[in-house]
């Protein structure tokens, strides 16, 4: 039962690579281009956990108190800004798509033009 | 506390489904924004407080808000070419 | 249909074959954060580990991710920018002059007002906060930037739109995210300078527990919670000048 983090990781990763292909709208694309991004959180929070430990942080808490591993946390931080930016430019690039080609249909678009 | 862990794991299983699941983006917009909540208690479970804080404040307002302004432009702008189609064949 | 079945099911299969050999969740083996957890509070006098990591220990890929969100803000702004044929239009369409528009956009309640322009005070206030405790509790840069710049969001819910482009479209904004980013390479190139290695924590280091203990990490923190709380002003300001112009021009 210990290998679930592991198998909920795997799922979100195949339910958000679905959600990809067979989008008929970039915006649901970018959304579940989020929900991708977010199995490698699961992932990786499930490697750096530790039973019976609390969060690395000693304030107030003795330091010989047993923790969880901060590294992989450190990680996790950055990891998520880049996934606000990476929406970020998705959607203007979205937003220049309907302005020129008047679709948000990936099915829809023809070959490169100019 | 084990269980705590199984049972916020099956909540963000269940509420990943369902926001791919949701064709309308302007419905998925508030479903991220539950399912960035639900991340957020998912890290504090798990004992990683820095990384709740950014999760909720960027995976919950941050995000919802640029989608739905996206499409509040992209709604805008069709408005506006069915007014100037008009327009032309009037 | 069948083939993206297909391959989900054989690359499901491989993930988890590979996943097996993971050590089971809750038994983490790893040296490196039981080694971290015991010597960095003595090592470098602050008690959020995390941060520490971030910053210090790690402070290099830190620099990297900066500058992502650095790069991501400058292309969104570019590929937003007000178009030609845009501008053209706009110019086209609109005959009022510039008094009216306010009476067009619909105007919030009263109590939307009230609690929306009397709650920006505390939240800048409390990013602030979080920026500066970085390194004694959880918090630090990046959380508290990100506070700090939906404070102008609350303006823009309190229906005062001229006073929101005010305080959103100034020069300092930019000229606040570009010092954020310059302090971080330049307190590198102090450490370089002063320690002989690029990014070493040069500054004093301080009684733990003191809001300037850490030495560079406290500097680095506030400039990092300056260059992400200008930086997300600035990309939110650009997905909502899209919307905003319209409106302020006395659209529908």
């Amino acid at each position: 039962m210990s290998f679930f983090p592991y198998a909920v990781a795997a799922w979100l990763f195949i339910i958000g690579l679905y959600g990809i292909v067979t989008s008929r709208n970039f915006v649901h694309l970018v959304i579940c281009l989020a929900v991708l991004q977010s199995s490698t959180y699961v992932l990786l929070l499930s490697i750096g956990y530790r039973v019976g430990g609390t969060a690395p942080v000693f304030a107030g808490v003795p330091v010989g108190t047993l923790a969880v591993d901060p590294v992989v946390q450190a990680l996790m931080l950055t990891d998520i800004v880049v996934e606000a930016t990476v929406v970020a430019l998705l959607l203007a690039l979205a937003l220049q798509l309907h302005k020129h080609a008047n679709t948000l249909d990936p099915d829809k678009l023809k070959a490169l033009e100019g | 506390m084990l269980f705590l862990q199984f049972t916020i794991l099956t909540f963000v299983t269940v509420t990943a489904t369902a926001v791919v699941l949701t064709r309308d983006p302007a419905k998925q917009a508030i479903g991220i924004s539950f399912y960035g909540l639900v991340m957020a208690l998912m890290f504090f479970i798990f004992q990683a407080p820095d990384v709740a804080l950014s999760q909720i404040v960027i995976g919950a307002v941050a995000l919802p808000l640029m989608i739905l302004l996206a499409l509040t432009k992209i709604r805008r702008h069709e408005e506006e070419q069915r007014e100037r189609k008009e327009k032309k064949s009037a | 249909m069948i083939f993206f079945l297909l391959s989900a099911a054989v690359f499901g299969g491989v993930y988890l074959w590979g996943l097996k050999g993971l050590p089971p969740m809750g038994h983490y083996r790893g040296p490196y954060g039981d080694v971290l957890n015991q010597v960095a509070t003595y090592e470098r006098h602050v008690t959020d580990i995390v941060t520490a990591v971030n910053f210090d220990y790690r402070g290099f890929d830190t620099l990297g991710e900066e500058f992502i969100l650095f790069m991501s803000v400058v292309g969104g702004t570019v590929l937003l920018r007000r178009q030609r044929e845009e501008e053209k239009s706009e110019h086209k369409d609109q005959a009022l002059s510039d008094e009216s528009p306010e009476r067009q956009a619909p105007e919030p309640s009263d109590a939307t007002r009230v609690l929306t322009l009397g709650l920006v005070g505390p939240l800048v206030v409390f990013g602030l906060y979080m920026v500066a405790h970085g390194q004694l509790t959880p918090g630090g840069g990046f959380q508290g930037g990100v506070i700090l710049a939906t404070a102008p969001l609350l303006v823009y819910l309190g229906g005062d739109l001229k006073k929101f482009k005010q305080i959103t479209s100034h020069t300092l904004v930019e000229v606040a995210e570009a010092a954020g980013a310059g302090g971080y390479l330049a307190i590198g190139f102090a450490g370089l300078i002063l320690g002989g290695a690029y990014l070493r924590n040069v500054a004093a280091l301080g009684r733990t527990g003191m809001i300037n203990s850490g030495g560079t990490i406290a500097l680095i923190n506030l400039a990092t919670g300056l260059e992400v709380a200008a930086g997300f002003v600035l990309l939110l300001y650009a997905f909502l000048e899209q919307t905003l112009e319209i409106r302020l021009r006395g659209g529908k």
